[in-house]
């Protein structure tokens, strides 16, 4: 991606993140009220956030690819569910990953 | 002014400390995706709302048009504006303070301040700003180590960088799986996001996956 667009992302993305906080607490409580908005929005972050775990883990540009990646990502899933703190996560993914990289 | 509740210091201070360190993860994944060190400092000032920077710069990694990245950022963004929904009446500030507070509104500043509702309103305060002004300060110095780390250590596959990325999405992704029914969300999403890869152009499939959240979310359980 070009530096302009870069620096439009990173303009962008401030700007409506701030505005959406601001709205927050300047519009009426019940323009807000629908039941049905609020459940999906409640789903929102997992939706989204899940599909970030396949395209960072699994994809390159349009392809599905099994590589390191997706080592690291099992030693974040293992160290997760032994409950080991969010750092911890991070760095056993990364190790795992770059194990795996340069052994191949 | 009373004298802080200790509790609620406590509180604010462990969590501003733990999602801070957050912030070297988004440094470095934020450089690895092409941003300049200072841009991402930015995004740490300006944007300051964890899971859309991440979101942000997680598109453009993958190859996705601008247009992708800044719509999964604003998308995440959203729960913020529920946020200063509930916390405003609570608050109850005006001009500049509020401004400020709409700016600290996010997960964590919310959250240990709901959580002192049993103390008090004034706990409830103290909870949002100590917990929004301290995880500020954290994440903006954690994002400038993680960035500059990640500048100097170059090729993001040598060091693992590739994978801490999703990993830290998985690890942020982890603790919203309260229930099977939200388990199942996310691997429906999953499956989803992994079936339209190919047919869609790149970052898309992750703007595309808020249908599940829509199709999911559509009926009361």
């Amino acid at each position: 991606m070009s530096a302009t667009l870069l620096w439009t992302v990173l303009i962008a993305t401030s700007a409506l993140c701030f505005s959406l906080k601001l709205v927050g607490h300047y519009v009426p409580e019940r323009w807000f009220a629908l039941p049905r908005l609020q459940r999906i929005n409640a789903l929102i972050p997992i939706a989204l956030l899940s599909a970030l775990v396949v395209a960072q883990g699994l994809v390159l540009k349009t392809h599905v690819v099994i590589d390191h990646r997706l080592a690291g990502l099992a030693a974040a899933l293992v160290a997760l569910i032994l409950k080991a703190p969010f750092p911890v996560v991070v760095v056993a993914a990364a190790v795992t990953s770059a194990l795996v990289y340069h052994l191949h | 002014m009373a004298p802080l509740p200790r509790n609620t210091v406590r509180d604010a201070l462990s969590v501003s400390l733990t999602v801070g360190t957050y912030g070297v993860a988004f440094g470095a994944a934020s450089v690895a995706a092409g941003f300049s060190v200072l841009q991402s400092c930015l995004f740490s000032l300006l944007t300051f709302t964890g899971a859309s920077q991440f979101a942000a710069v997680g598109v453009v990694a993958s190859g996705g048009v601008a247009l992708s990245a800044v719509a999964a950022a604003a998308m995440l963004g959203t729960r913020n504006a529920l946020y200063g929904i509930t916390m405003s009446p609570l608050l109850r500030v005006r001009g500049v303070r509020r401004v400020v507070a709409a700016q600290l509104t996010i997960d964590e500043s919310t959250g240990v301040a709901l959580s002192q509702l049993p103390r008090g309103v004034e706990a409830v305060r103290v909870g949002f700003w100590l917990t929004g002004a301290s995880v500020f300060l954290f994440w903006n110095v954690f994002t400038l180590l993680g960035a500059i780390g990640a500048k100097a250590l170059g090729n993001p596959a040598t060091w693992g960088l590739d994978a801490a990325v999703p990993a830290a999405f998985l690890g942020l992704l982890w603790p919203r799986l309260e229930s099977n029914y939200l388990r199942g969300v996310a691997a429906t999403s999953m499956v989803f996001a992994i079936a339209v890869t190919p047919w869609l152009p790149a970052g898309l499939p992750i703007i595309a996956t808020a249908l599940v959240a829509v199709a999911m979310g559509w009926r009361e359980r």
